[in-house]
């Protein structure tokens, strides 16, 4: 089966009682909203929501929408960061935010792309780094742990980059490697914050492959803060659309992923259609409308982000 | 794949406490009336039973003099600043994300000298108040360097740097002021202190200082794997979850009350703290669980060292240890500051 197939089955079972019962909703944010207040430095009051979605055991959700319209605040609300002012976030039953800071990092994982080291780490002293919310007074990592870290780097297919240093990798080593520490907490809630920021195309399609068929190996839920529309159409199950701090559309890809909305949300003239596994695909139009969709819907995303800002 | 073990940081802290002792050996025999190994070696031998049986008389009284009463407790007092001064350096650099913090360039001790002097000068009675104001005098220091480092509510290392050098110099005018008060005859002394000198005993019972140099190693020590994590980012600590405000409190405070240990009965010792935590890091890794005794034990091994060729370098005259510290210590700094940059 192809991942997308995998997918489509899997998509379809929870619409049943059964399927229902085997897979219940695991992560469920509700109505949910929050406020930056002004301090002296910042501009104007930024408000996020309400914003409503879920996901259950091995469901991707992305958050897409312009710059500024409030995707990484929504991040921060899901995993407990900051408390949702109003409505409801909650990881199978419990807010995140309640959870004590150990319980918490046991059950959700964040990968944050700035991640600079002061000294340089072997990259399986920062794997094991993973282990820290399961140790206990000074935390002297045992065999267990280190069999995990050891299993979190096969699986990003790293064990080559054990022993090296983490100033010495490539960008999308480093990404392999800092995905490998958040796997070694065997998080039921994993969280990335534009995971494919400095990877290129190939590296882009192969991180989504990935956290798709981790999703199945590892059983987690992911919150996916993105900008590419398309890998988010072809690999995600649902797709949260913000802007402006505004949840404008959530639900599955071909339902939110509707040519006015989007058009509208991203300030760009667009077409969308139907890649060759049914998922829709954005197309920039204008002056190159047969170029690679992949290609323009790069360019598409760098520009409406600075415009946003006034009009929303 | 080598974790860190309990094992392999006690084999390290043994073998740095085995050089520490052939260097406390070295430092008895040498000076104005040289004494030989053997005799150094049987006079501590004897010095360890009699603490026990309490018979004084087997050890020649010149012997018991120069090692008991003049050599050990000045080596006493180098040990105990320099694991001082080495830890809270190795705090400060995990907690402000800073290779290049320590107390002496981020300013702390100025601001614990200050405290120091300032107990000299109005609060001579009370020996406490010494420590007590060094303490207070660090803590604000470093309260006051974290908050002008900052920048756009992110700590910024050049920032931090500036902040650190333009306190020390504000703090060493109100340092001069404050002299300048004081009789002819204290100046000297006062001057030499302030180079960073042990050639002055306290004025406390040396084991209430040791007791107070453990507990505040200690304390800090708990929060070891803690500042691994912190290394990486406060956020991504508190992801992983470190409580990270309980840390930076434990660790803000024990680190200033090193500090003002350390410059109380010492005077402000430059690099220490610096040079230290890093040429460990470069022998045996950057984990803080290994980091802090080691450091403790190096800079101890550093500062007896230092303080032995101070004494006998320009002999029969002494140079003040600070002297010798910021002599190897300043091109040092340098060096690290230019590969950090290139």
């Amino acid at each position: 089966m192809t991942p997308q197939e995998e997918t489509a089955t899997r998509n379809a079972a929870p619409d049943t009682l059964a399927g229902w019962m085997q897979n219940p909703v695991r992560l469920l944010v509700e109505q949910a909203s929050y406020a930056y207040s002004a301090t002296a430095a910042a501009a104007p009051n930024f408000t996020l929501g309400p914003v409503t979605f879920s996901a259950r055991q091995r469901e991707i959700v992305g958050i897409l929408g312009p710059n500024a319209s409030g995707k990484s605040t929504l991040l921060r609300v899901v995993a407990g960061e900051v408390k949702a002012l109003s409505g409801r976030v909650e990881l199978d039953g419990r807010a995140p935010g309640d959870l004590p800071l150990r319980d918490r990092a046991q059950r959700i994982a964040i990968v944050h792309q700035e991640s600079n080291l002061l000294f340089p780490l072997r990259v399986w002293e920062y794997v094991l780094q993973g282990r820290y919310p399961y140790g206990r007074r000074l935390r002297f990592e045992n065999e267990a742990d280190c069999l995990m870290a050891e299993k979190a780097l096969a699986q990003v297919g790293a064990e080559a980059l054990t022993e090296r240093r983490m100033d010495e990798l490539s960008g999308g080593e480093r990404q392999r490697v800092v995905l490998a520490r958040a796997l070694a907490q065997q998080p039921q809630l994993l969280l990335l914050d534009e995971p494919t920021r400095y990877l290129d195309i190939g590296g882009k399609v192969e991180l989504m492959r990935r956290l798709r068929r981790l999703s199945e190996e590892n059983r987690y839920t992911a919150v996916v803060v993105t900008h590419e529309l398309n890998l988010a159409a072809e690999f995600f199950d649902a797709i949260v659309l913000l802007q402006g701090g505004k949840c404008v559309a959530a639900g599955k890809p071909e339902d939110v992923y509707r040519r006015n909305l989007l058009e509208e949300v991203f300030k760009t003239p667009l077409e969308v259609e139907r890649s060759s596994s049914g998922r829709p695909r954005v197309i920039l139009r204008g002056e190159s409308n047969d170029q690679a969709a992949e290609g323009d819907s790069e360019n598409a995303k760098s520009e409406p982000g600075g415009t946003n800002k006034n009009l929303s | 794949m080598r974790p860190l073990t309990p094992r392999r940081i006690a084999w390290i802290c043994a073998g740095l406490g085995a050089v520490l002792f052939l260097i406390v050996v070295f430092s008895l025999e040498v000076g104005a009336f040289p004494i030989s190994v053997t005799d150094v070696v049987q006079t501590l031998l004897r010095g360890a039973a009699a603490l026990f049986t309490g018979r004084w008389d087997t050890i020649p009284p010149s012997d018991k003099l120069i090692v008991f009463g003049l050599r050990l407790p000045r080596i006493a007092l180098g040990i105990l600043v320099g694991a001082a001064l080495s830890v809270s350096g190795a705090s400060f650099q995990a907690l402000l994300r800073n290779p290049l913090a320590d107390p002496y360039v981020l300013g702390v001790s100025s601001g614990a000298a200050l405290g120091a002097i300032c107990s000299l000068v109005w609060l001579t009675r009370f020996p406490w108040t010494m420590q007590a104001l060094a303490f207070v005098g660090a803590l604000l220091t470093i309260t006051a360097v974290y908050f002008l480092g900052r920048r756009g509510g992110q700590l910024d290392s050049t920032t931090l740097l500036l902040a650190g050098i333009i306190a020390a110099s504000f703090l060493s005018a109100i340092i001069m002021f404050l002299m300048t008060t004081v009789s002819g005859r204290d100046l000297r002394g006062m001057a030499f202190w302030l180079m960073g000198d042990l050639a002055t005993p306290p004025a406390l019972r040396m084991r209430f200082l040791f007791i107070v140099l453990l507990l505040a190693i200690g304390a800090i020590y708990t929060t070891a794997s803690d500042l691994n994590l912190i290394l990486t980012g406060e956020r991504e600590a508190h992801h992983l979850g470190v409580n990270v405000a309980r840390v930076k409190l434990v660790v803000y405070v024990g680190a200033s009350l090193l500090t003002g240990l350390a410059v109380s009965v010492s005077g402000a010792i430059g690099y220490v703290g610096l040079l230290i935590p890093h040429v460990i890091r470069m022998l045996f890794g950057s984990d803080y669980r290994l980091l802090i005794p080691a450091s403790a034990l190096g800079g101890a091994i550093a500062v007896c060292l230092a303080d032995t060729l101070a004494r006998t370098i320009v002999a029969p005259t002494e140079l003040p240890v600070g002297a010798m510290t910021a002599a190897i210590g300043a091109p040092v700094f340098i060096y690290l500051l230019r590969r950090r940059l290139a």
